[in-house]
């Protein structure tokens, strides 16, 4: 007769969709954007994720076998780090500043705060603003694509490696095609060029329902209207800079977005205020990852003022008032 | 067709092919049979017999003078062999009586046979011949309970509150559990019972409207129900959206009626009563010929057992014997579950009776939340996208393991009913509803000492 039985709580059965699994499907939404990295900036920008991807791999398994901490590495979390992290990054940075964003992002932005779920600010975002703030040349030293500079041997013409938005906050003007900005074909991060790539990635996201829709088209959409009312193209805000892959990929970051629904849309709607607002008027010509940053901050407060919610409650204060 | 339902939810993998097209098999039940003297949520029962009694099938063995409760009575004819404290499925053990059966179902002379002809004028007719005190009486004599898992005493919910017009009677036919389809079963086998049944209760409340309402994995009996209310003009069918917790009872009332319960209120509070479907037959039965609730559909279910099935068992089998009617197990169950895998009980023996709430009991090979390291909540929203309750279980089961009640309150920690709909979707594997369960003692504990 059956001696052992398991005694537990309800409920007795689960998703088999763990965090490990989510995580892999957001690596594979990453992969068309890697396709295009290699494509528009050669076999270095592959190089370049590899690095920072073992960086942070390695530094969070060291981090927790130093200090006794459950392995968790299989979570996959720090390889999306990684991969986002080299996203962020120009194709000319040298390796070496990748190892040193991927130990910045894992031990001093994810561990010390207590590991995945605890950070408060997205590690890859947080690493790629202190490789900007620490080496601004190497992180700013755009190379053109492969395509544009296979373009101009022919020709005399000095190629810079400008990108849409730097060129637009030096002289006022947009000289891009935006054929080539929605196919990737211009300079920048390595990620974020391709909005084709990204939206792709969008798409499987969706349909694997690892994230909701609400945030990246609220956030692309406000950027979109803040753009217009201040008098800028806001089609030309959508195509160019980081603004694709951080609201597809970072300002969906479960740990640092708000919980609900109506905290989201708070969040994405400030995001894109904020971004317009930093690329119009800031010094620098992008603005995503320091919003994102700055929402991520702003996240506790929007779950506390967002928090108070549950089922019968338009009933109780319809009768208080009576 | 645009299906009825609630704001969150979920949609776990619902297993009912593999009991939902064979037919309910009687189940004869063997030597001894365990009646326990509590079966619902209230009071317990006093024993009304002694060792040694004969008692009839159907007799009243025993009863309580609390209000929230209902007697129990023997499903079998025979001899009370014992008296005395047993297993009980609910958890822990609870005083049971012990009837030897004679294999002669005599029945106890109070129960009539059954007179009403199922037809929809005959049915009327009866009905409206009945006064609803009678009725309510005679559901509280029959020991009838809400045969859809929680038992609570029919009775109480057909006397609410003076203040309180109920309009409308709500039937649950909803059965969002996965595996379990003894509803659905029942539903197919004895409509006409239901909707006499049906017709009582809303009689027995004097509401004027009745609702059936049945998930959209069930074609065959929304078919079969919209086709037979033609000939009842109170009744109508609401098609409901499979997705669990769609059978909770304010999450039903929002997807039917666009109504909400405010918390901690009663559907009363909102001029609705519900019940589950197959209570209906029950009730039925109860006033046509007397007959207490001694039988009921149980669905017999999960990956250990050898052939699942329906089965009409006799309240007081035991577990084991009904696993040995579907020929055993293929292999050794790890866990044993009474009720649906999302809200079930696990059971430490199959030596537990079937009780009046018992709609199904699960054997499971590879239980799938034991022995998991739960990880850190990493702030996903799932929980909260999910909780149909539209509650922060993530932020309920931080603080119940910190047992802060003034932010437990402060998050409307009372108003979670324990679905399980977080704690199936968390991607960390946290055992959110059961941290949140501790919370809501630790705040009961906490209330009551400020009331000394």
């Amino acid at each position: 007769m059956m001696e052992k039985l398991i005694v537990s709580y309800a409920p007795h059965i689960r998703t088999h969709r763990t965090t490990q699994r989510l995580m892999l499907d957001v690596i594979i939404a990453l992969i068309p954007s890697l396709i295009a990295s290699i494509v528009f900036f050669g076999i270095k920008s592959l190089f370049l994720v590899l690095t920072t991807v073992a960086s942070c791999v390695l530094f969070e398994f060291a981090w927790q076998k130093i200090f006794k901490n459950d392995i968790t590495v299989c979570d996959l979390s720090a390889v999306v780090t990684g991969i986002l992290l080299a996203f962020n990054m120009p194709v000319s940075a040298p390796l070496w500043m990748g190892v040193v964003g991927g130990a910045f992002a894992i031990i001093i932005v994810k561990m010390c705060f207590g590991g995945l779920g605890n950070n408060f600010v997205n590690p890859a975002l947080a690493a790629r603003a202190f490789l900007l703030l620490s080496w601004p040349v190497n992180m700013t030293k755009w190379t053109p694509t492969v395509f544009v500079s296979k373009a101009a041997q022919g020709g005399a013409d000095v190629i810079t490696g400008a990108t849409p938005l730097g060129v637009l906050k030096e002289t006022g003007k947009i000289s891009f095609d935006y054929m080539d900005m929605f196919l990737g074909n211009i300079s920048g991060c390595i990620g974020e060029v391709s909005t084709l790539a990204i939206v792709i990635g969008f798409i499987y996201l969706l349909v694997k329902k690892v994230i909701t829709w609400h945030v990246p088209v609220i956030y692309v959409a406000s950027v979109f209207i803040f753009a217009e009312l201040m008098g800028e193209n806001g089609l030309f805000y959508i195509l160019s800079g980081g603004l694709m892959l951080g609201a597809v990929f970072m300002a969906t970051d479960y740990v640092t977005s708000p919980m609900s629904l109506k905290g989201n849309i708070i969040y994405a709607f400030c995001l894109g205020l904020l971004t317009v607002v930093i690329r119009k008027f800031g010094a620098l010509p992008e603005g995503v990852s320091y919003s994102i940053l700055l929402m991520n901050i702003v996240t506790p407060l929007i779950d506390n003022v967002t928090k108070n919610r549950y089922y019968g409650k338009a009933k109780k204060s319809k009768e208080a008032k009576q | 067709m645009k299906f009825k339902t609630f704001k969150g939810g979920i949609h776990p993998n619902d297993k009912k092919e593999l009991t939902n097209k064979v037919p309910v098999t009687k189940h004869i039940p063997l030597d001894e049979i365990i009646i326990p003297l509590r079966q619902h949520i209230g009071a317990p029962c006093d024993p009304l017999v002694n060792v040694g009694d004969y008692v009839y099938m159907g007799q009243k063995i025993g009863e309580s003078q609390s209000f929230v409760s209902a007697p129990v009575h023997s499903s079998v004819s025979g001899t009370v062999s014992a008296i005395k404290s047993h297993p009980h499925p609910g958890g822990g053990e609870a005083m049971c009586v012990f009837i030897k059966n004679d294999y002669e179902d005599k029945l106890d002379p109070s129960i009539k046979p059954f007179s009403l002809e199922l037809n929809p004028k005959s049915i009327k007719d009866y009905v409206d011949s009945l006064d609803s005190a009678d009725i309510v009486h005679k559901v509280k004599e029959s020991g009838i309970t809400g045969m859809g898992g929680a038992a609570f005493p029919l009775h109480v919910k057909l006397s609410p509150p003076s203040d309180c017009k109920i309009d409308t009677v709500l039937i649950n036919g909803a059965e969002c559990e996965p595996y379990l389809t003894s509803d659905h079963r029942a539903m197919l086998e004895r409509p006409q019972l239901i909707f006499a049944g049906a017709l009582l209760v809303a009689k027995a409340v004097n509401a004027e409207k009745i609702i059936i309402a049945i998930e959209s994995n069930k074609p065959d009996a929304i078919e079969l129900f919209e086709e037979m209310a033609k000939d009842y003009p109170e009744i109508t069918i609401g098609v409901l959206k499979t997705k669990y917790p769609q059978g909770s009872e304010k999450q039903l009332i929002q997807a039917v009626t666009k109504r909400q319960v405010p918390s901690g209120g009663l559907p009363a509070n909102v001029g609705l009563l519900v019940t589950n479907i197959d209570t209906c037959s029950a009730v039925t039965r109860a006033v046509v010929m007397n007959m207490p609730l001694i039988e009921r559909n149980v669905t017999v279910s999960g990956d250990a057992v050898k052939s699942p099935k329906n089965l009409l068992v006799r309240v007081g089998v035991t577990f084991q014997q009904l696993f040995d009617a579907c020929d055993g197990f293929i292999e050794e169950p790890k866990k044993i579950v009474m009720g649906g895998p999302m809200m079930g009980i696990a059971q430490s023996t199959t030596e537990v009776p079937v009780i009046k709430g018992t709609s199904g009991i699960l054997a499971f090979t590879k239980p799938e939340t034991y022995g998991k390291e739960e990880g850190t909540c990493i702030k996903c929203g799932k929980c909260v996208d999910v909780c149909p309750m539209r509650l922060m279980p993530n932020a309920l089961s931080i603080f119940s393991r910190m047992e802060k009640v003034e932010k437990l309150n402060d998050y409307h920690v009372m108003d979670c009913m324990e679905c399980g709909s977080c704690t199936y979707i968390c991607p960390q594997r946290r055992f959110i509803v059961q941290h949140i369960k501790h919370g809501k003692s630790v705040v009961k504990n906490s209330q009551q000492k400020g009331n000394k």
